[in-house]
């Protein structure tokens, strides 16, 4: 999933300061699962702002809305009833969540709730780590499916640094080294010999480094 | 501020804090009339949105009461509830309404005079802190249902 943390609560009420009537928006996919900008999340936000608002003596109209996607245009739609009665939108969705209201409501400011942090996974209730970072060319069917891209420091290719001791990655005494791991599923799989070959300099140009990137299903499209 | 007179919300578990409320009466232990009890079957049934609207709707304190570590009737609400509390204690910090008007506390069925000493103690604590700072203004929250 694509994971997201709520904004200081500061930043987002520098956002709406102007404002008096605002639309509160959350996502009922990723943001939902790691606790950021789900149905629950926008309640508790919406209490706080209003909140703080009171606090000042002034008076905040929330509307709540958490659309079961934000990063489909269909779901967006549903946001067109509402638009014309608030001054601006909040979005609690991950950075394509708010792009995607901001394309569909040209004439309205719009503002993110939460920083996007990164692709991962549930390690245990509450916590959520990197796993994946969309290198375009998934190197997982060589590495026992451990991602050395998105878990080693280096994104080492190759083998671990010399920085890997008892495990752990020298970065962080509390960070897995991913080549260990690596190392111990091979073995656990009976391939060591996997680890012999030489993986030849990464093409990045199909991660983020060949640009903005798009996938096009021509059957679909 | 001598005539403030604060609203205090309590979500008394049923199984401990609640028996303990009872328990006071039946002891005859006093406890201010300010303290607003809402029974509900386990302190981890209370959510943070239960809490916020209080604040929101006006009280000037709220506490949860749950059975001691380890008694809960459901394992572990209690310990649900305050990572909860410490965490609206967070929030409550953030927009300058005061973590210390949030308390999470633990009693058995049997400690009356507990709960009657922490509805005072608690009840003092909110009477020097004064109103809740958001009390004026009013509640303009639209639920908008859809599909
Ligand atoms: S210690 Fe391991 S995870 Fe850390 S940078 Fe070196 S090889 Fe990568």
């Amino acid at each position: 999933m694509i994971t997201a943390e709520r904004k200081p609560l500061d930043e987002i009420i520098d956002y709406i300061k102007p404002f008096s009537r605002i639309l509160l928006v959350g996502c009922n996919e990723c943001v939902t699962v790691c606790a950021a900008g789900g149905r629950k999340e926008v309640g508790l936000l919406s209490s706080a702002l209003q909140m703080a608002f009171m606090k000042e003596g002034k008076v905040l109209d929330v509307k709540e809305l958490t659309l079961e996607r934000q990063c489909d245009p269909e779901y967006v739609e549903e946001l067109v009833p509402l638009i014309d009665q608030v001054d601006a939108v909040v979005s609690m969705a991950c950075g394509c969540g708010v792009q995607e209201v901001a394309k569909r409501f040209k004439e309205k400011p719009v503002f993110p709730a939460v920083n996007t942090k990164f692709m991962g996974a549930s390690e245990r209730q509450g916590v959520w780590a990197e796993r994946c970072q969309g290198c375009g060319d998934c190197v997982l069917g060589m590495t026992g499916g451990i991602c050395p891209v998105a878990r080693c420091s280096k994104r080492l290719l190759n083998g671990p640094c010399g920085g890997s001791s008892n495990g752990k990655c020298e970065i962080n005494p509390e960070v897995d080294c991913a080549w260990q791991l690596i190392w111990d599923r091979l073995k656990s799989l009976g391939i060591e010999k996997t680890y012999e070959e030489i993986v030849p300099a990464k093409d990045w140009r199909t991660s983020r480094d060949g640009g903005p990137r798009k996938i096009i299903r021509e059957d679909l499209a | 501020m001598d005539t403030f007179e604060p609203v205090i919300v309590a979500f008394c578990c049923h199984y401990c804090a609640y028996t303990a409320a009872d328990m006071a009466g039946t002891m005859r232990y006093s406890y201010p009339p300010n303290v607003y009890i809402i029974r509900v079957p386990c302190s981890g049934k209370v959510d943070a949105l239960h809490i916020m609207k209080a604040f929101q709707k006006g009280a000037d304190g709220v506490y949860v009461a749950g059975c001691l570590e380890g008694d809960c009737h459901f394992k572990t609400g209690n310990i649900k509830a305050a990572h909860m509390v410490a965490y609206l204690k967070g929030l409550l910090d953030e927009i300058g309404i005061g973590a210390e008007r949030l308390e999470m506390f633990t009693m058995s069925a049997g400690m009356g005079e507990r709960f009657a000493r922490i509805a005072t103690d608690f009840t003092e604590r909110i009477r020097k802190l004064g109103p809740n700072p958001a009390k004026a203004g009013s509640d303009k929250t639209d639920k908008v249902a859809v599909g």
